[in-house]
């Protein structure tokens, strides 16, 4: 297949590890992936903050972006975004529609519904949940609320993980309640939001897990942000970091980013493979 | 609680609630303030998580057991759009009705008219008594107020109610309006307030059911009036309905001489047989039941039997509003159930009174600004995590709603200052893939903010709402746009010659991995 990936903004700016493994993981699988230079973001920020006027400029450079998919240029975008997936399949069509713009929102209504969120591409479309991956370590899974309730991903990334060699997974109690983050609700309602990440952290490190995973590395930045705070020794990592994964090429502490494995006030933490990296400094 | 509310004497004031405000849409502060001044409260949380997460698991069970839950949501959802595509027509035809079987219809066009037409229809009963059967269209309209303001005292009589009402407080939840109060504290309410309550009093919950019940079975013989809302009024006969589980509701509706009923206009069914699809979503989604204990129907007046005088007030109160809007008028869909309070995962934080409305929780959040029409924070005071959505029973999509409320929000100029002119400057950025490239090379020098564990601890000014709880990662020395173009560069076939990798410029060492056999080869 030829897949366009949409690595997101944040995953373009703030985690390139998480496209960065969806590329070699469908490399691997012996597809083709393109990465259309003029992406930037699918919009749902502005949209869900209420800025629907300034979204529209934004939408439409990821329809123009990616509208050579509805043409047949490409079989699927994939999308390592739960969140990001949502906002294309449910918003960025009525956006457009709203600001009377009929043919855009068509076309963008006939690129979402080539869009898939990565386990949706993995299991729905190309019909596989044995990648092949190698991740020998102890690993808690967060659902994401939109990757769960807005696309009903249901178990379709716990069934990857479980076909990964050597993974150890543990039940995440309380899985599916929300961590907090809900974009710029963790800026405006800082409070409410902070006990809800507290939750979920305490949640979390019961696990006993190495690594907390997801579809989406916004909610990975948000409780990342709070296992690094609480001292915890529990890093975050993208569902696709995991699935990218093998003995032979194996996940890499520097390549990724997340909740930094560092020191704090003097001490050194410890880390899942024991000797410690100083995350991404220097 | 602690063995100073046990054994300590009536007088304590530890239940101060919160104070009847002026208007019961619009109170207190803002939802952050009011949210931070909640979240400090240890024992408001506890009693908060326990009720919600208990009244969780037994609506999941309940719904869990019925196959057609979704066929019965998407039918609810219907009639319920039906109904308001044909409001005016429907409402007639539910007036013509009641009027024809004995009852006297009344229209109130806001709180005032409809507090001053209850007001009116009691002292023409020559009372300065009546009992009431829980509603939330009488707490919309700060009913109990009105009428004390015309010496007309009245008396809750639905147990959370009368604990609420007892304690000059506020109710927290639709359904539950005490779930704030745990049983020591409603202890120190029975014998501070009620009057009549044992002196030995305990917390043991059927000790203070009893309490209640005989305070209120007083009430209930002597009480002329009776004043209730309805979940459902039925155009086709003229027949309303309350839905409840203690009796109380039945002795009121039954025992009083007159009995006046409001109900917001929204409340209406079509048909008697519909009322089949909402008696079997209301109580399983409400209270976790099968079946709710008491479901009472009346038309109109029966000689003999029943109050022999039946008023309808019918409330718009901003209603009508609601109902110009397309994408806000499903709010008006709302059967009152409460589920979507339960599972939320802010109200299970902050609680009702944060909300600064009687409607609190998700539901609150898009039905009092659009009821007030002004200007709210409310529409913020969600994650959108989508889980209110999920249990809807009238399937109302709460969280676009949200979202559509907040764009109001902003095109009215009601927004907070600043994050328009950032918004602007990120939509600029952001629809254009060479200008995003630009400025997200340009993020790298943030990488300066870190300290040397390679997080961002402290941001300055706004962002210190981030970093107050939260660590930032730095960004990467690299984004993936520029390892792509590299990854491009070398080709598939050549891409373990290094460059590829985001950070990747440093030894690799401590890496997870390194020990097992087949590491990366270089």
């Amino acid at each position: 297949m030829r897949i366009a990936l949409a690595a997101t903004c944040l995953g373009d700016a703030m985690f390139p590890q998480a496209p960065t493994a969806v590329v070699r993981l469908l490399e691997r699988l012996g597809h083709t992936v393109v990465v259309p230079e003029q992406q930037a973001c699918c919009g749902q920020m502005h949209v869900n903050t209420g800025y629907r006027r300034q979204a529209v400029p934004v939408i439409r450079n990821h329809v123009r972006a990616f509208g050579p998919v509805a043409d047949g240029e490409w079989d699927a975008v994939v999308v390592p975004s739960g969140s990001c997936t949502g906002s294309i399949r449910h918003q960025q069509s009525m956006v457009l529609d709203r600001a009377g713009l009929a043919a855009e929102a068509r076309t963008a209504t006939a690129v979402a519904s080539r869009t898939y969120e990565l386990s949706e591409l993995l299991v729905d479309a190309l019909e596989v949940t044995d990648v092949g991956a190698w991740f020998p370590h102890r690993v808690t899974y967060h659902p994401t609320c939109h990757s769960l309730r807005m696309l009903g991903v249901g178990d379709r990334p716990l069934r990857l993980l479980r076909a990964v060699e050597g993974i150890e997974l543990a039940d995440l109690p309380e899985a599916e309640g929300c961590c907090g983050f809900g974009g710029t609700f963790a800026l405006k309602n800082a409070d409410t939001s902070a006990a809800m990440l507290a939750d979920k952290v305490r949640n979390v490190t019961g696990t006993g897990a190495e690594f907390l995973t997801a579809g989406d590395y916004s909610c990975l930045m948000h409780i990342g942000g709070g296992l690094s705070r609480s001292s915890r020794a529990v890093r975050t990592i993208h569902l696709a970091e995991i699935l990218a994964s093998t003995r032979e090429r194996p996940w890499l502490a520097e390549s990724a980013g997340g909740a930094p494995v560092s020191e704090s006030s003097g001490t050194m933490r410890s880390t899942p493979a024991g000797d410690a990296s100083k995350g991404a400094t220097r | 609680m602690t063995a100073e509310h046990t054994a300590g004497t009536s007088s304590t004031t530890t239940f101060l609630g919160m104070p009847q405000p002026a208007d019961p849409l619009r109170w207190g502060s803002s939802f952050p303030e009011a949210a931070r001044r909640e979240l400090g409260n240890d024992q408001l949380r506890r009693n908060l998580g326990h009720a919600t997460s208990t009244i969780r698991a037994k609506r999941a069970k309940v719904v869990g057991e019925v196959p057609d839950w979704e066929a019965l949501r998407d039918a609810g959802s219907a009639l319920k759009t039906q109904v308001m595509d044909n409001l005016p027509e429907l409402l007639e035809e539910l007036e013509r009705n009641v009027t024809a079987r004995g009852g006297v219809v009344h229209w109130a066009r806001d709180a005032a008219e409809a507090n001053r037409i209850v007001a009116g229809l009691v002292r023409a009963k020559g009372t300065d008594e009546v009992v009431k059967v829980k509603s939330m269209a009488t707490q919309e309209i700060g009913l109990n107020e009105a009428l004390e303001a015309e010496g007309i005292h009245a008396t809750e009589t639905d147990l959370a109610e009368l604990i609420v009402q007892l304690a000059d407080d506020m109710p927290s939840h639709i359904l539950v309006p005490a779930i704030h109060r745990n049983r020591a504290e409603i202890r120190e309410i029975f014998l501070d307030r009620m009057g009549d309550a044992p002196p030995d009093l305990t917390d043991v919950p059927r000790e203070l059911a009893m309490a209640a019940r005989a305070h209120l079975r007083r009430k209930f013989l002597s009480a002329k009036v009776a004043v209730s809302g309805a979940n459902f009024g039925v155009a086709e006969t003229g027949t309303l309905s309350v839905v409840e589980s203690e009796g109380n509701g039945r002795m009121c509706l039954t025992l009083p001489e007159t009995l006046i009923t409001v109900m917001g206009i929204e409340k209406l069914i079509p048909r008697f047989t519909d009322l089949e699809v909402f008696l079997q979503l209301l109580p399983r989604s409400s209270t976790g039941e099968r079946m709710n204990p008491y479901t009472s129907m009346w038309t109109g007046v029966t000689p003999g039997d029943g109050p022999s005088e039946f008023h309808l007030v019918l409330l718009d109160n901003g209603r009508t509003r609601v109902l110009a809007d397309e994408v806000g008028r499903s709010a008006l869909h709302c059967i009152r159930c409460s589920a979507c309070l339960n599972v939320c995962p802010v109200y299970e934080r902050v609680g009702g009174h944060a909300y600064g409305s009687v409607y609190p929780g998700p539901i609150g959040a898009i039905l009092t600004p659009q009821l007030t029409g002004e200007p709210s924070d409310l529409p913020y005071a969600s994650t959108l995590c989508g889980a209110c959505y999920d249990v809807c029973p009238v399937k109302i999509d709460i969280p676009s709603i949200l979202v559509d409320l907040r764009a109001r929000e902003v095109e009215s100029g009601s927004a907070g200052r600043g994050w328009g002119a950032a918004m602007k400057a990120a939509s600029m950025v952001m629809s254009d893939g060479g200008r995003f490239r630009r400025a997200a090379r340009l993020g790298r020098v943030g990488r300066v903010a870190g300290g040397r564990d390679g997080v961002i601890a402290r941001l300055p000014g706004p962002g210190a709402a981030w970093t107050d709880s939260r660590d930032l990662p730095l960004p990467p020395k690299q984004t993936f746009r520029d390892w792509w173009a590299a990854h491009e560069r070398e080709g598939a076939d050549d891409e373990r010659s290094g460059g590829d990798r985001p950070g990747s410029e440093r030894p690799r060492t401590g890496r997870p991995g390194t020990d097992a056999p087949g590491t990366e080869s270089r």
